[in-house]
């Protein structure tokens, strides 16, 4: 169950080796007893993964094979979480690759595979995790969209598509689920520095996985229902999307 | 059947459940019988006073009490015999509140109230409330001679607290309605010649002197409770306003409320505003609110005081629980033995330290404790604090208190609850075995159970 402060019991990580989404598992400082499913494609590294609780015990961790380019094992991988951790109190959507957007440009094949699996993969395991928290009556889904879904640049649009449309997907979802007891809560970070952008330079506002997990555990324990991380990158991309396109296209990337 | 976001008195941890509303005994043993075949945990909800999650079930079913309200049966009994007793049969919907507007004005007062009369009778006896006359009478549950409980199965058992059905009655004595349904209840009245009481109230000048005065003379007096300024430090800490009274008779009261010493009418006088401005509750608001109010108590006073500004003076303005905001806030109430004053010294110290902006600091000296495996109270201290759930690094210092309760063999309050870490709770009710065993008899399929209960483990 939820508690009073935000506190969970049972969480379910929907790409169980993403940093932000350990980073967060770390920043929610959960209690001895506390149960946590990571659900990714490598079923060694999910076992390697250990999860701190208050009082310096660990967490118990089961790992779930699931691969979000196999769009159809979405809701199987949500009957393997509930038979591991009853009620779900907290679903981390954190699976997505970045991809190579000049490349998708001329191999379609990485481009398909980037939107399946960031949007088509991804959002055919939410849909039934929100079912599952709907049911229950209670339940938080944090969903870690990115600045990039905001405005298309031509760097990244392909990644920053596939987040568009898991963005509007978690947005429709808040509203529906409003009055049910479960809740989301749609996380925008910027430039992250994780093994996913090692071979990139830093981006202006560039954070940390550490970062992001602090403002994610802070916002569920206001029950924020959206963040950008840093701050700043909210106004800062508010003015980015109202500014014409001609100076838009001028920026760099 | 209606699905419906409840939460407690705290505002914090809303889940949704099916709600049904019966108006007769016969109709809760059918929204009985029909959440179960639904499935889903099933728990009863009086005015939804408990602070955290006790009256909730996600994604399942609340039987919703408050249209059982009927009166029984009362008996006058024989005054000059403590073994007859005046008693009033009550359906377990009703209030405190609708208790005492029928029998204030007769002469009657209720046994045991908590600081609102906004609960109901079955919600009273499943939290097993104690209020200010504790350190001589005891809570609610001791005060009950008959309780009306609907099992699981839907059979309706009548539980005394002696003889046979003991077990089963202490069990729900306290039991967070995890036993079954409570529907009636038979309660021992209190004769009263008026409306009002005679209180002295005293401005003590830290803990240390407080905790004397009340050990000292606590028991000469009928109701006793120490306000305490949560915001002051050093020497002054626990600065604090003790009032101490019992009723009145008419004889002592001025000619006006003489002519009509029974009279009762409490109207609550203001509604907090829908929108509270954010910050209102910072610790320099709540500094300035708690210098007035020690000043302005008089360092030694005897006054006449009417019921509701005596027991309940927060009932004054409906709604109160909204000005702390939209997270809401939490209600944390421990209690530790005699002889672990210092556990209460350094749990106030923290508090004051961390700036904890609380408006209601209370503490009380608690009586004997009761059968009751759940039951609350246990003779020693007891502090509660209401402090606004928002507030930065708040789960830290609520975990670290518990963990100094429990090194005293102390133990936090279920129906204040909403945070408490789970393997803690066995250490705080070491009992819990005794009254598991007892609840298997009652409900061996664990048909019932509450947010509460599922996140802490109980059931």
């Amino acid at each position: 169950m939820n508690d009073a402060l935000g506190g969970v019991q049972t969480v379910l990580v929907l790409g169980g080796t993403s940093e932000l989404a350990l980073a967060t598992l770390v920043a929610l400082d959960l209690r001895p007893g506390a149960k946590v499913a990571l659900a990714g494609r490598d079923h060694a590294a999910l076992s390697a993964i250990e999860v701190p609780t208050s009082g310096g015990g660990f967490a118990t961790v089961v790992p779930l094979v699931w691969d979000a380019a196999e769009t159809a094992s979405g809701p199987a991988v949500i009957v393997e979480a509930v038979k591991a951790l009853g009620d779900i109190d907290m679903v981390l959507v954190a699976a997505g690759i970045l991809g190579d957007t000049p490349r998708a440009e001329t191999d379609t094949a990485h481009a398909v595979d980037i939107l399946t699996i960031n949007l088509v993969g991804v959002a055919a395991a939410m849909l039934p995790a929100a079912a599952q928290l709907r049911a229950q009556g209670h339940g938080t889904i944090v969903v870690f969209s990115s600045v990039a879904g905001l405005r298309g640049r031509r760097a990244n649009y392909v990644y920053g598509a596939s987040k568009a449309g898991l963005d509007a997907l978690a947005e429709g979802l808040q509203s529906s689920l409003a009055g049910s007891g479960a809740k989301v809560l749609v996380v925008r970070p910027g430039f992250v520095r994780t093994k996913m952008t090692t071979h990139l330079e830093d981006a202006p506002f560039a954070t940390t996985p550490e970062a992001v997990g602090e403002a994610v555990a802070e916002a569920v324990r206001k029950g924020r229902e959206a963040i950008h991380v840093p701050k700043l990158l909210g106004p800062v991309f508010a003015g980015f999307r109202l500014l014409p396109r001609p100076i838009f296209r001028k920026l760099p990337g | 059947m209606s699905e419906k976001l409840l939460t407690g008195w705290g505002l914090t941890a809303a889940t949704r459940a099916d709600v049904t509303l019966p108006t007769t005994a016969e109709e809760a043993r059918a929204a009985l019988a029909a959440a179960r075949a639904n499935g889903g945990g099933i728990i009863a909800r009086g005015l939804g006073r408990a602070y955290g999650d006790a009256a909730q079930s996600a994604g399942g079913h609340v039987i919703d009490l408050t249209a059982l309200a009927r009166v029984h049966h009362f008996e006058a009994g024989d005054a000059t015999s403590a073994t007859s007793p005046p008693t009033i049969t009550v359906d377990a919907g009703l209030s405190l509140d609708a208790l005492m507007r029928t029998l204030v004005p007769l002469g009657y007062f209720v046994p045991v109230t908590a600081g609102t009369r906004y609960v109901t009778v079955g919600g009273a006896f499943a939290s097993d409330i104690h209020g200010k006359n504790h350190h001589v009478e005891g809570s609610f549950s001791q005060h009950v001679t008959e309780l009306s409980l609907l099992l699981a199965s839907g059979e309706v058992r009548a539980l005394r607290p002696d003889g046979p059905t003991a077990p089963a009655f202490w069990a729900t004595a306290g039991g967070m309605g995890l036993t079954g349904i409570i529907l009636a209840a038979t309660i021992r009245l209190l004769p009263i010649t008026s409306a009002y009481l005679r209180v002295d109230t005293e401005r003590v000048d830290n803990l240390d002197d407080c905790m004397r005065r009340m050990s000292e003379r606590d028991d000469e007096y009928r109701y006793s409770v120490a306000w305490i300024d949560s915001l002051a430090t050093g020497s002054s800490m626990g600065r604090a306003v003790l009032t101490r009274g019992d009723h009145a008779d008419p004889a002592e009261l001025s000619r006006r409320k003489q002519k009509a010493p029974l009279a009762y009418a409490p109207t609550p006088r203001l509604s907090a505003p829908p929108w509270v401005p954010p910050g209102l509750l910072r610790p320099a608001t709540v500094h300035a609110f708690n210098e007035v109010w020690f000043r302005k108590s008089p360092r030694r006073h005897t006054g006449y005081e009417s019921i509701p500004f005596f027991f309940h003076p927060l009932d004054g303005v409906l709604e109160w629980n909204r000005i702390y905001g939209r997270s809401g806030f939490i209600q944390y109430q421990l209690s530790v033995p005699l002889g672990a004053e210092e556990t209460v010294r350094q749990s106030l110290g923290r508090l004051s330290a961390a700036r904890c902006p609380s408006f209601l600091t209370v503490l009380k000296r608690f009586g004997p404790a009761n059968p009751g495996p759940l039951s609350f109270p246990q003779p020693g201290w007891t502090l509660t604090v209401d402090v606004p759930a928002a507030l930065e690094g708040l789960g830290p210092l609520l975990d670290g208190l518990d963990e100094m309760v429990v090194a005293a063999g102390g133990r936090i309050y279920l129906s204040k609850d909403s945070r408490l870490r789970s393997d803690l709770l066995p250490a705080m009710y070491p009992r819990l075995d005794e009254w598991r065993a007892a609840r298997d008899e009652l409900d061996p399929d664990h048909v019932f159970s509450s947010d509460l209960s599922r996140r802490l483990g109980l059931t």
